[in-house]
């Protein structure tokens, strides 16, 4: 029943360790060895953005389809700290997650009254109204966005405009984010969630609290998404309604579906290939949106687990 | 001029004949969604691209090949039914054991399909779909001018929603498949082919979109992203009406295109988004819907 469950199939604790610290070093080095810094940090803010999404679906097995929200308005709301009240970076990328954060628990007490795939077209049809909202609002600048966001000094000491300083800041707050999700999920907190996935009637059976467990999972993922909003919004010193539309909803489904639903890796690998994709496609146009779509149908119908799932699948027999 | 609480009554008329026509076409497209969700459990998120390929279906008829309205509102669906059919067959069949929540991802992929491709070739410029001759003028009603054609999408949908209403809540066949929808097994065991059942039910449902998609061509332009917004307010629709009900779906759909209307008409920076206000006051005050059954 429940949507993926490859988390079974996977290294333990220590093989999730070291797989982490040798990310961590081969992207300390990567724009050592010539890897565009700027692709980089950009993959790096969506793959936040997909672990806080997959936190969400991959181990409380809630699809929401409007994830674009929590993006959007803490990009807006950091964008709009930096530039037009002068907050330095860190405080404006703190304000863009809370804001997120405050969202995601209006949106998940309405969101989680209902299940499966009301849940999905509620979050949606919310995520719809919160962009109407941005292109109404004055302080938007509807389809300018608000542009030429000063990034500022962290803590009064890092210069941001260096991007090779900008580089190891966003991949700090990427690999601590990315703990963060590691911890909650290891938690017992994390398994409860996991048990609610599995059976929700028999977790309730056991005295857990369902409908609190999903909600505190739900504000958990969205103010992560918003970080990776607020973060975006300094790196490219831009928040726009890219951010907010329902494709980038889709687009950061399609990320964690194809690295892997309910696998820590899985959103990260899935991430860096829809941007490389996108970046290499740049010149295709709309066919971009059509491949996007393939995928989609693909990943549903043959590959449900994804490149690291299935990676971690072909390990485990391989192992016997 | 005659006014009603400040606003002039032809506005007001005006805005409510636009409000019942899109709700008309609420209703047809949640419709078409209650019809495919009871029966295969699957939200059909590629909807809202079928109504564009239904309507880009009907211009290309015009076009290329001269063939005029009446044909394409038979065509049209039936081409896209047949597709309907084909992707039933070759996709969404394999899905039916799995999380109900794969068939509205892969309808997704569809969709982006459908919408990159002809966004491909026609960029975001509409196309015009002239109005077939018969149409041309109005109905003077008194008070305000009716034209002909936004008439014809009135009657024409309500025929079509009751009709649909009708085969399924008062014809053998509708029993059919309102039991498949209860319990798929027992009614197999009966000796009725439900998997062909599923199949037809799912063309069906396309087909209706399509209809859709030809009513809407002389009205809005034909252009690819058409069908990309309003089924997001399609969904809002379902979640108000809950999918329980064919009539739910179909009075929910008229009723809030028409509310829609009116707050064009007395708030209208709010008209946008009025359809999902109402969503969060139906999710905190009736969960289930306005016509739902709580699981």
């Amino acid at each position: 029943m429940a949507i993926a469950t490859p988390a079974e199939a996977q290294p333990g604790d220590r093989g999730i360790m070291l797989a982490t610290v040798v990310l961590a070093v081969a992207l300390a080095i990567a724009p050592q060895v010539g890897i565009y810094p700027v692709f980089l940090m950009k993959a790096l803010c969506f793959a936040l953005f997909a672990c806080a999404f997959n936190l969400l679906i991959g181990f409380g097995g809630l699809l929401s389809f409007g994830h674009a929200m929590f993006l959007g308005t803490a990009g807006y709301v950091c964008a709009h700290a930096a530039k037009e009240w002068g907050w330095p970076p860190e405080a404006a990328i703190l304000g863009g997650t809370l804001a997120a954060g405050l969202l995601g628990i209006i949106v998940g007490l309405l969101a989680i009254r209902r299940q499966g795939i009301y849940f999905a077209m509620i979050t949606l049809a919310l995520a719809q109204m919160v962009f109407f909202f941005f292109l109404q609002a004055p302080f938007t600048h509807g389809e300018d966005g608000i542009q030429s966001v000063p990034r500022g000094k962290l803590f009064g000491v890092l210069d941001l405009s260096n991007t090779l300083v900008m580089y190891y800041v966003v991949l700090a707050i990427f690999l601590a984010s990315f703990l963060a999700i590691y911890r909650i999920v290891r938690s017992p907190f994390g398994q409860v969630l996991k048990a609610i996935r599995e059976n929700e009637q028999r977790a309730i059976s056991l005295g857990y609290d369902a409908e609190k467990y999903k909600l505190i999972a739900f504000i958990l993922s969205a103010t992560l998404a918003g970080l990776a909003g607020a973060t975006k919004a300094i790196v490219f010193q831009l928040a726009s309604l890219t951010d907010v539309h329902w494709t980038m909803s889709g687009e950061v489904v399609l990320m964690t579906l194809l690295g892997g639903m309910g696998t820590f890796f899985g959103p990260v690998v899935g991430a860096f290939t829809i941007i490389g994709l996108e970046n290499y496609l740049s010149g295709f146009g709309q066919w971009v949106t059509v491949i996007t779509g393939a995928i989609f149908v693909v990943c549903v119908l043959a590959f449900r687990r994804g490149i690291v799932g299935e990676l971690a699948a072909w390990w485990q027999r391989r192992r016997g | 001029m005659t006014e009603i609480f400040g606003v002039p009554t032809q506005a007001l008329f005006g805005q409510l004949l636009i409000g019942l026509i899109n709700g008309a076409f609420y209703a047809m497209l949640s419709l078409g969604l209650a019809v495919i969700f009871g029966l295969l459990n699957i939200i059909n998120f590629t909807h809202g691209a079928q109504y564009m390929v239904g309507a880009f279906c009907a211009w290309f008829l015009l076009e290329k090949w001269g063939v005029g309205y009446w044909w394409a509102l038979l065509l049209s669906p039936l081409v896209l039914g047949l597709t309907g059919v084909v992707i039933e067959r070759t996709m969404l069949s394999r899905l039916y054991k799995l999380d109900h929540l794969y068939g509205l991802l892969l309808t997704f992929g569809l969709a982006l399909i459908f919408q990159g491709v002809f966004t491909n070739y026609y960029g975001s410029s509409g196309q015009p779909y002239r109005l077939p001759e018969e149409f041309a003028g109005a109905f003077n009603l008194g008070f305000m001018y009716l034209p002909k054609y936004r008439a014809w999408v009135i009657v024409a949908s309500l025929l079509v929603c009751l009709s649909t209403w009708f085969v399924i809540e008062r014809t053998k066949l509708g029993s059919y498949l309102r039991a498949a929808t209860e319990n798929p097994a027992v009614v197999q065991a009966f000796g009725i082919n439900v998997p062909r059942m599923i199949t037809l039910t799912y063309g069906f449902g396309v087909a209706l979109a399509a209809f859709a998609g030809v009513m809407a061509a002389p009205i809005y332009q034909v252009n690819p992203q058409m069908g990309a917004n309003l089924i997001i307010v399609v969904f809002a629709v379902v979640v108000i009406g809950g999918m329980g009900s064919i009539l739910g779906a179909i009075l929910t759909g008229f009723g809030l295109g028409i509310v829609e209307g009116l707050t064009k008409v007395f708030y209208p920076e709010a008209s946008n988004t009025v359809i999902f206000v109402i969503m969060v006051i139906v999710l905190l005050i009736k969960p289930a819907g306005l016509f739902g059954k709580e699981r």
